[in-house]
């Protein structure tokens, strides 16, 4: 691998970590998995019941890695169970730390996440928390010893894109681990501005099954991240507010 | 006797242990975890862990989300 996303000591060829929520069905799921080219991709931890099985069996047929997540969790004391309950049925002690505040927003609950986020660290877990896009608490996530930090573009679900790119640089510029940027990603360029602005990743999944063609949406996303590190990696020219010609002035 | 097991009241025979609700529920073999009263049961002890009356329990597995 050329520029692997390295996390918790494991690569990935992939900076695009897909979520399966929202597809209509798991053959359009596993056309936009195909074609999105990730290698991690999160799954929730339900009530087991007759519907909404085979999401396991496909990620495995497919070779890619389940990431499984605390969506739904409001309290640190759901979620750690949560995430126990994961590691027993997955095998793994990877987990996306999810712990959100209310329906309306769905965004973080800082303390209890943190609370979580220390108890599960303790628990021998690689943590992946999502969190808001504020610097102190992705520092502090960070000194807890997650493996990696993940902030909102914006809401959960809205598309709104990257709100305060200047919060995720402030991220990027003092993490040491990676930062992956989570949720809020709408369309292409947000996936790309994400990594022009330092993220090591994206973990996106609404923008793609719930767009009107998600295989090609996915496709579009995968080009959009790749074309956001390269630019991050080339160094991009320093904004001016004045014209400068790219033609010889002289002669 | 009576448990809760995903949230809704069965009756469960006398000495049930955790292997013996998977069954009632004709759970996979893999992929899925239980919960008795807030606490991980490990797949080990599935068939030792028998089911207080009164008791609750969660059976989860992995579904698309996030």
């Amino acid at each position: 691998m050329d520029d692997p996303l390295v996390i918790a000591g494991r690569e990935f060829g992939s900076r695009l970590i897909m979520g399966t929520g929202g597809a209509a069905n798991l053959s359009v799921l596993e056309r936009a998995l195909v074609a999105s080219g990730t290698e991690l991709t999160t799954v929730a931890m339900r009530r087991l019941d007759s519907s909404g099985g085979g999401v396991l069996d496909l990620l495995g047929r497919l070779g890619v890695t389940a990431l499984p997540n605390t969506a739904g969790c409001r309290t640190a004391a759901e979620a750690v169970l949560t995430a126990r309950l994961a590691r027993e049925a997955l095998g793994t002690d990877w987990v996306k730390l999810e712990v959100v505040a209310d329906d309306q927003t769905l965004l973080p609950d800082p303390v209890e996440l943190l609370d979580a986020a220390e108890k599960l660290v303790d628990d021998g877990f690689v943590v992946l928390p999502y969190t808001s896009d504020d610097p102190v608490l992705a520092l502090r996530l960070e000194q807890l010893g997650c493996a990696a930090v993940m902030p909102l573009g914006s809401p959960i679900g809205t598309g709104l894109g990257i709100r305060n790119p200047h919060n995720i640089e402030l991220i990027v510029s003092r993490a040491s681990v990676p930062v992956i940027l989570d949720a809020g990603v709408g369309t292409a360029s947000d996936a790309a501005l994400a990594m022009e602005l330092g993220c090591s990743a994206v973990l996106l999944a609404t923008a793609v099954t719930r767009a009107q063609d998600p295989e090609r949406m996915a496709a579009a996303m995968r080009a959009g991240v790749e074309a956001g590190r390269l630019a991050r990696l080339a160094g991009r020219i320093p904004k001016r507010f004045w014209a400068h010609a790219s033609s010889p002035a002289m002669g | 006797m009576k448990a809760k097991v995903n949230g809704l009241e069965r009756e469960l025979a006398d000495g049930s242990t955790v292997a013996t609700v998977l069954a009632l529920l004709d759970a996979p073999a893999s992929g899925v975890a239980v919960a008795l009263d807030g606490e991980v049961v490990p797949r080990a002890a599935w068939g030792t862990t028998s089911v207080p009356e009164g008791s609750a329990v969660e059976v989860l597995t992995a579904v698309q989300g996030g």
